[in-house]
């Protein structure tokens, strides 16, 4: 199950996508989920579609893969659905039970769905073809100009670096432990929820000690390296805007214009 | 004349425990190590080997005494950035001290802090990954690499930052065979063809003989001090304070003490062979 | 006959583009009471093989007899085979939790469903058996204690589910030559005189050479080379050609025999190394 989620996965490429600097990425991704909220008309979607089917054929990503991430966010689709469906008033095309179903509960329905299937795809996207470090890279950069407000970008960034950097360690750490305790005959598959989460114990506790001394090491190896901060600190590798970021960020602002247009016009 | 790296005038270092007493890791210690020198520390755990490296590199100051790295004294506030940089220093555990998520860009972390300019940056980790021979591996996510290939890294993270004396606190003792030979292998290299001043702490013997000067600790103190032949030339102290020293080493010894004729600072297999 | 172990086979991720055999057709048998050392390059499937024998880890094909019972059989509950098979995992003082030394070796037996009584018998007879003081140590937390100490209680939190056969993975990794020596004695102690069979995962051809009395060496998931350590360490071009080495006593024989022609070489400790030129000296039978 946990397999299946691929959203907030990178799918290696060298797609024109993947090359995109990831400061437009992210800022697409947001016009993109703030042009969603704009649609009212079924229309509009079409050009959506379009834009998405345009990503992904660019992207290389197998569109089976795609689907695949959203499998697990099914059940949330299909509850905001039957909501929409249900609770709409309106002209009543047939009853099942005590519940009615109407036009326009079928129309807002589905104009939910897609809604909510494009944003799942369209921010998938993002995550699929920028990898986490370069995707922290332009978190931090465009973080940079609210520094003067008191945002830590650089620190923002830097956790979410060693965060990316520890999940592998920390994961073959904890099945480790559990091995060990099963070896002690410690059972973490059966019994109730009570007694679940009290097995978890032998694991949790090792688990946090040793991410502590971790935590401690890396500070002392980070301080050794002459790490101060964020301050006076420069980047190996610079990102620098490129033809195609700004041919990406025109696609998308045309993308915007449509939609404002079909809202207001 | 021999140029000083490291000097360590009278140095002692308590720490507070748990039960509120202040116990001296490291007491009274009076040491000279000479630039291009490879120094080993030997000692047992506890015996204050850690405690004296990081007191090199300024991540500990001194209670008591002073401790000079190229000259510049460790407790100077505003030149403690200068003094990493002049002797770097790399750990027991490689997965703590790899901080970025692809190799290169671990490697860059160092010079990145220093705000070294990027181009020179892209020169230097390049430089270092093709010291420590992993230049291939510059995309690879760190965890998917062998603890010594990984210690390997942590030494290229070092040397990006082109620091004079390299402070290593028992990088090998986490490793299996392959990857101690790896990185003993690396630092030796460093030492003869880079002339960097190597303080290498360990537990193995074939790692001390390769040194010019061995220092051995115990309880906070330098209790011997000298060349691999001269240390290893005195078995039966060595053995009374539960350290090892290399088979052949110990052969030569068991023969001298039956009457056979050698000489006593046997460290390796061709000595021995050579002088039966 | 205390492990039978037949056609042994363990996929990784089978059917999938990331399918690795670790084990490959496995034979082997171990008496009771043997002190078995195996070694391999890191890789070689060692802690796979090790996981298998207490039920840790389920085949995908062939079999496991501990005295007789079949323990890759659907039936047999992992309790029963932790009680006849222990296993140290390397760097086992990671997996220490309890607030004190003596709850935390009660672990085993408290799931082993052991009676207060019993369980504090067995944490008193294993904390003796890995040389620590129950009276001094037991109200103590395990965290306080050095390298070597944490790394015994956790010995003996597996000793105290009375395995027949016990396991251990680098059992002195990361510790001091004291500390390695200790440890080292008390696994000798606890092999002849609780008659233990013993399986030690090892890299120190040294430790191994002083140790064991059979010696077994895997590569890519096959037992490539199963004997004595004598028979094994005399062959140490193979064993170079496995990643592995032979005890630096063993190698300056070797080459000292290009030398004497008439000096044995299958030496494998100091001692016998001595008693060896000692005999070639005061015989003048050396060349």
């Amino acid at each position: 199950m946990i397999k299946d989620i691929t959203i907030g996965q990178y799918y290696p490429g060298n797609t024109v996508i993947h090359k995109l600097d990831p400061r437009i990425k992210i800022i697409i991704t947001f016009l993109f989920i703030i042009a969603l909220f704009f649609i009212d008309k079924f229309l509009p979607y079409l050009f959506v579609l379009g834009f998405i089917i345009m990503v992904i054929s660019m992207s290389k990503i197998p569109v089976k893969y795609i689907l695949k991430g959203l499998k697990p966010l099914l059940p949330i689709i299909i509850i905001t659905f039957l909501l929409n469906l249900f609770m709409t008033r309106g002209q009543v095309v047939f009853e099942i039970g005590p519940l009615d179903v109407t036009i326009e509960g079928l129309n807002k329905a589905s104009f939910m769905a897609f809604r909510l299937i494009f944003l799942i795809v369209g921010t998938s996207l993002l995550t699929l073809t920028t990898s986490p470090i370069s995707l922290t890279d332009g978190i931090e950069k465009l973080l940079n100009p609210f520094k003067k407000i008191g945002v830590p970008a650089h620190e923002l960034a830097m956790m979410m670096t060693i965060a990316l950097r520890f999940i592998p360690t920390l994961l073959e750490e904890a099945e480790k432990i559990m091995k060990a305790q099963m070896a002690r005959g410690a059972d973490f598959e059966s019994g109730n929820v009570l007694n679940r989460a009290k097995s978890l114990v032998p694991l949790l506790v090792p688990l946090f000690i040793s991410a502590f001394r971790r935590a401690d090491e890396l500070a002392m190896a980070m301080e050794a390296r002459c790490y101060r901060g964020g301050e006076n600190r420069t980047r190996m590798k610079q990102l620098i805007l490129n033809t195609r970021d700004f041919i990406a960020m025109s696609i998308m602002l045309i993308l915007f214009v449509i939609i404002l247009l079909y809202r207001y016009l | 004349m021999k140029e000083i790296m490291v000097k360590m005038d009278n140095v002692t270092y308590e720490y507070t425990n748990n039960e509120e007493e202040r116990i001296a890791a490291v007491k009274n210690i009076n040491l000279e190590i000479y630039k291009g020198e490879f120094v080993v520390i030997l000692g047992h755990n506890g015996s204050g080997k850690s405690t004296l490296a990081k007191l090199m590199n300024a991540l500990l100051l001194p209670f008591k005494g002073k401790v000079y790295v190229n000259g510049i004294d460790t407790t100077d506030m505003n030149k403690i950035w200068d003094i990493r940089q002049t002797a770097g220093m790399v750990f027991q555990n490689p997965d703590n001290q790899i901080v970025a998520t692809i190799v290169e860009e671990d490697v860059a972390f160092g010079p990145e802090n220093q705000g070294i300019e990027p181009k020179e940056i892209r020169k230097r980790v390049d430089e270092a990954l093709a010291a420590v021979e992993m230049l291939e591996y510059k995309e690879y996510a760190p965890h998917l690499l062998s603890g010594g290939q990984k210690q390997r890294i942590a030494i290229a993270g070092v040397l990006a930052m082109k620091p004079e004396c390299i402070i290593l606190d028992e990088p090998t003792a986490m490793l299996d065979p392959s990857g101690r030979k790896e990185v003993m292998n690396t630092i030796k290299r460093l030492n003869e063809k880079e002339r960097k001043t190597i303080i290498h702490i360990t537990h193995y013997m074939d790692e001390a003989v390769l040194a010019d000067r061995i220092i051995i600790m115990e309880a906070g103190q330098i209790i011997m001090e000298g060349a691999p032949k001269e240390i290893f030339s005195q078995v039966e102290k060595l053995k009374k304070m539960g350290l090892d020293v290399p088979q052949v080493t110990e052969l030569a010894y068991k023969l001298r003490k039956e009457g056979i004729d050698i000489p006593n600072d046997i460290l390796t297999v061709e000595e021995l062979v050579s002088v039966l | 006959m205390s492990i039978v172990i037949k056609n042994l086979t363990h996929i990784y991720n089978p059917k999938s583009p990331f399918e690795t055999k670790a084990l490959d057709n496995i034979n082997l048998e171990i008496d009771k009471g043997e002190f078995i050392g195996l070694i391999g390059h890191t890789g070689s499937g060692k802690s796979t093989f090790i996981q298998h024998l207490n039920g840790l880890l389920k085949p995908t094909s062939g079999k496991i007899f501990i005295n007789g019972l079949d323990i890759t059989s659907k039936d047999v509950s992992l309790k029963e085979i932790r009680q006849k098979v222990g296993l140290v995992f390397q760097y086992a003082e990671y997996q220490l939790f309890e607030e004190t030394v003596a709850k935390d070796i009660a672990f085993g037996p408290k799931n082993l469903g052991l009676s207060e009584e019993e369980i504090e018998k067995r944490v008193k007879e294993s904390m003796e058996m890995v040389g620590l003081n129950y009276e001094v140590l037991k109200d103590r937390s395990p965290f306080e204690l050095s390298g070597g100490q944490k790394r015994r209680v956790a010995i003996a939190g597996i000793l105290a589910m009375k395995p027949e056969i016990l396991i251990l993975d680098e059992p002195t990794a990361g510790l001091d030559p004291k500390g390695r020596d200790e440890i080292l004695g008390q696994i000798k102690r606890l092999h002849e005189k609780y008659k233990i069979t013993i399986i030690l995962v090892s890299h120190s051809m040294e430790d191994i050479a002083k140790l064991v009395d059979r010696l077994i060496v895997m590569y890519r998931g096959k037992i490539v080379m199963n004997g004595t350590p004598r028979e094994i360490f005399s062959k140490s071009e193979e064993l170079e050609r496995l990643g592995l080495g032979i005890p630096q006593i063993t190698y300056f024989m070797k080459a000292l025999k290009k030398k004497w022609v008439n000096i044995r070489d299958d030496v494998i400790t100091v001692d016998e190394a001595k008693e060896e030129i000692l005999r070639a000296i005061r015989g003048n039978n050396y060349d």
